[in-house]
């Protein structure tokens, strides 16, 4: 230990965008010397020594110079300045199956993907056996790899790169190849690459898998790099940035929904906004109206305050039907807090504003919460609750106060809806959103507070407590 | 099975530098370590080019032996040069040629065609532009082996005792094809009209500059009578193949078959003349590689980008 394996020294790279590109001799001369481009630093200046036997991350949004750092430190790309110091064998992982010849058996390409790794053939010979079981080909190492399957193609790519024999493995996101089982070992390897004391190298959009498998981690941002740490902290890191960019959150995406669906029905929205308008104003007469106007379209929220535009989930019908409707809804984090996110196990209030066009003695708030995939992982209302509530005509306020959040790191929609007797009133879908961040190096979804520790005999003879679960 | 190999701490490691300043020193190097790559790459490169092809590699006979039959019956028989087996001359001309020509040809191309591969994969570049090179070298092998075939058949003596110039001819030769590929290479990534161009002056100005069709003599008193000589020999290729025909030819001088008098072939020149001629040649060839060398080192930092 102590020797560094890879040094990357004030590494910058630029890229020409060229407006117009010109190959052609012809263009060559005519636009001698003056085609038009633009500079764009891909990397400034970005400085960090590997240990040897280390497992480095490299976190950052699309376009933060990740790729771009790779391939500088494969030798695919040189640095504009700067250089990157590498000692010992390094494969690349920048695609799978990247030099792969269409033509040629797998067993042929295994000894040239070798080679193009830098290994002899002598190397490849010993390895043979392993890279074939690995990939799991079987009696198709002898077909062409052209008539490969997508699957066996990459598994190939992946069974030649770690298996040859590395010092220093550079993957870029392509741990995810194959079906579950395959992952697996492809995970399993790669740990055992840790245990064997290699260097690695990865990218990944994961932070999960950062925070698993790496020592440290690099967190890149538009080209430099903000920081570098152990993995919590690096995530962490990365997460706010994030948050300040507004990504996770998904308002962006969620504000671009609703322009879209303003625009591409200009007609139905307003004629549905008008019948609302009028229901809120003068319920009885504008029934008519309100029956004219089409299916409104299905318009989600934008994070936290809801406007007059937004139309809502439900089919608007008589006014009647539903009198109440939800004006804006937030989350709110515990008091003194001045971050935008909550830790694992922190409380989290959710105020809802409302406002009934009569006075409804039965009112049933619903609430939701649903992870980045869609997950429902919690589900309440207010009849669950016990909770009789009455509303008196005109805007009001209600609040959700969740004692604990265990949740892990992620992004949280919030979903709410309110119900009369006479059915769903406005349903807001994601209603708003929340941010968990998980200090610790623990994965998954839930929080579980855990202790462990070995029980000699004594103690477990003693024990008397608690069935096995299953 | 990797716990056998003693500790990944322990053991010997290369130390490799990526940065936009490299020397030609460190890419040689580098170009060494990866010869077995070479090798593969030119087998990869047969094999892919006459797979599922019946007569496979036979085809790089019959195309030089095409060529060769129209020029023997052209030259030969309806221009009647009065050479007798002309087909030898011819041959002996067109395989260096060939070896040549198709060395830097390929090697143009080469890097703009494995794009995938340089975009993705990082080794000394310059090994494509080689396994171009070594793949003509493969068919210069199969035509010479049609050529031995030729001489026995007409039982043509080459100049037996001149035999070492066939090697004499072949270094400078490949010193040059792959200083130019490994230059054209390059080019060609950022200009693509080198292609074409290289097409168009390989494939006929540069091959009727070269005594391979017709004699040295035939040109000879035109060029001295405008004190040209010097710039035919400015073509490095022209020494190169007379070198090859004085010695598979074998003969400067021979019987002419419409007049049977004396018919000059190749000059008269004693042998070390042939040999200075291919030693400076072989000066010129280092040199130019050394400048494609730091071409190429130059621009194949982008390479990755531009293409």
């Amino acid at each position: 230990m102590g020797t560094t394996s890879v040094e990357v020294q004030e590494v910058s790279k630029r890229f020409r965008l060229y407006h117009e590109k010109y190959t052609s001799l012809k263009e060559r001369v005519i636009h001698a010397g003056r085609v038009p481009h633009e500079d764009l630093w891909a990397l400034r200046g970005v400085s960090f020594e590997v240990e040897e036997g280390e497992t480095v991350g490299i976190l950052g949004r699309n376009g933060s110079g990740k790729s771009t750092l790779l391939k500088c430190i494969c030798g695919v790309l040189q640095p504009t300045a700067g250089q990157v110091v590498v000692r010992g064998k390094l494969a690349g992982l920048l695609e799978l199956g990247a030099g792969f010849q269409q033509e040629l058996s797998g067993r042929e390409n295994i000894y040239l993907n070798g080679s193009m790794l830098g290994f002899s053939k002598r190397d490849v010979d010993r390895m043979f056996d392993d890279i074939v079981e690995f990939a799991e080909l079987g009696q198709f190492i002898d077909n062409q790899v052209k008539f490969y399957s997508s699957g066996m193609y990459v598994r190939l790519g992946f069974a030649v790169a770690v298996n040859v024999d590395p010092d220093v493995l550079v993957i870029d996101e392509v741990l995810a190849v194959g079906d579950e089982r395959f992952q697996r070992k492809c995970m399993e390897r790669v740990k055992q690459f840790q245990r064997e004391g290699r260097t690695i190298l990865f990218v990944s959009h994961a932070p999960d898998l950062v925070r698993n498998l790496c020592s440290r981690a690099v967190v890149l941002a538009d080209g430099e790099m903000i920081g570098v740490g152990s993995p919590g902290e690096a995530v962490r890191l990365f997460r706010e940035r994030l948050l300040e960019a507004g990504d996770v959150l998904g308002a962006r995406e969620a504000e671009a929904a609703l322009d879209v669906a303003s625009h591409e029905m200009p007609a139905v929205a307003a004629g549905s906004d008008d019948a609302i308008a009028l229901a809120d104003v003068a319920p009885g007469p504008s029934t008519a109206m309100a029956a004219e106007a089409p299916g409104a379209p299905f318009v989600p929220g934008a994070g936290a305050a809801l406007d007059q535009d937004a139309a809502p989930h439900v089919r608007p019908g008589h006014s009647e039907s539903r009198p109440v409707r939800l004006t804006e809804v937030s989350c709110l984090l515990p008091p003194g807090t001045t971050r935008r996110y909550l830790l694992p196990g922190e409380p989290l209030t959710i105020r809802v504003g409302f406002e009934s066009s009569r006075a409804v003695d039965e009112v049933v708030y619903q609430l939701e919460i649903r992870n980045d995939v869609g997950l429902a992982l919690f589900a309440t209302d207010t009849e669950v609750l016990g909770l009789h509530c009455a509303i008196e005509p005109g805007p009001g306020t209600f609040e959700f106060r969740l004692g604990s959040v265990p949740l892990l790191d992620g992004a949280y929609d919030v979903n709410l809806g309110v119900q009369t007797a006479r059915g769903m009133s406005d349903w807001r879908e994601p209603a708003c959103q929340f941010e968990v961040m998980n200090p610790g190096r623990a994965t998954g979804t839930v929080a579980i507070p855990v202790e462990a520790g070995l029980v000699s005999p004594d103690a477990l003879a003693l024990r008397s407590e608690g069935t096995v679960a299953s | 099975m990797l716990g056998a190999k003693g500790s990944i701490a322990t053991r010997p490691k290369i130390t490799r530098v990526v940065s936009a300043d490299t020397n030609v020193r460190a890419r040689l190097q580098e170009i060494w370590r990866s010869h077995e790559l070479l090798v593969y790459l030119v087998r990869t490169e047969i094999k892919v080019k006459y797979k599922n092809s019946v007569l496979g590699l036979i085809w790089s006979m019959v195309a030089p032996s095409m060529t060769l039959a129209v020029y023997a019956v052209v030259f030969g028989a309806f221009l009647r040069n009065g050479m007798p087996d002309f087909v030898i001359y011819l041959f002996s001309g067109i395989l260096l040629w060939n070896f040549f020509s198709t060395g830097i040809l390929t090697a143009t191309g080469v890097v703009v065609n494995n794009a995938g591969l340089v975009k993705k994969v990082s080794f000394p570049r310059e090994i494509l532009a080689l396994a171009a090179i070594g793949s003509a070298g493969v068919f210069f092998f199969f035509q010479s082996c049609v050529m031995v075939i030729f001489l026995a058949v007409l039982q043509w003596a080459p100049a037996w005792s001149l035999l070492y110039l066939v090697l004499v001819a072949m270094v400078p030769t490949l010193v040059l094809a792959c200083g130019l590929g490994i230059l054209l290479a390059a080019v060609n990534v950022y200009m693509r009209d080198t292609q074409h161009l290289v097409t168009v002056l390989v494939g006929s100005a540069w091959f009727w500059a070269c005594p391979i069709v017709y004699t040295f003599q035939t040109v000879q008193t035109l060029l001295s009578a405008h004190g040209l000589t010097w710039l035919y020999f400015a073509n490095p290729m022209s020494i190169l193949v007379m070198t090859f025909q004085r010695t598979l030819y074998g003969r400067p001088t021979v019987t002419d078959t419409q007049t049977h008098g004396p018919l000059a072939v190749l000059p008269h020149w004693p042998i070390t003349t042939y040999i200075w001629g291919d030693a400076a040649v072989l000066g010129f060839g280092l040199v130019l590689l050394y400048v494609a060398m730091v071409v190429f080192g130059r621009l194949a930092g982008n390479f990755a980008e531009e293409l």
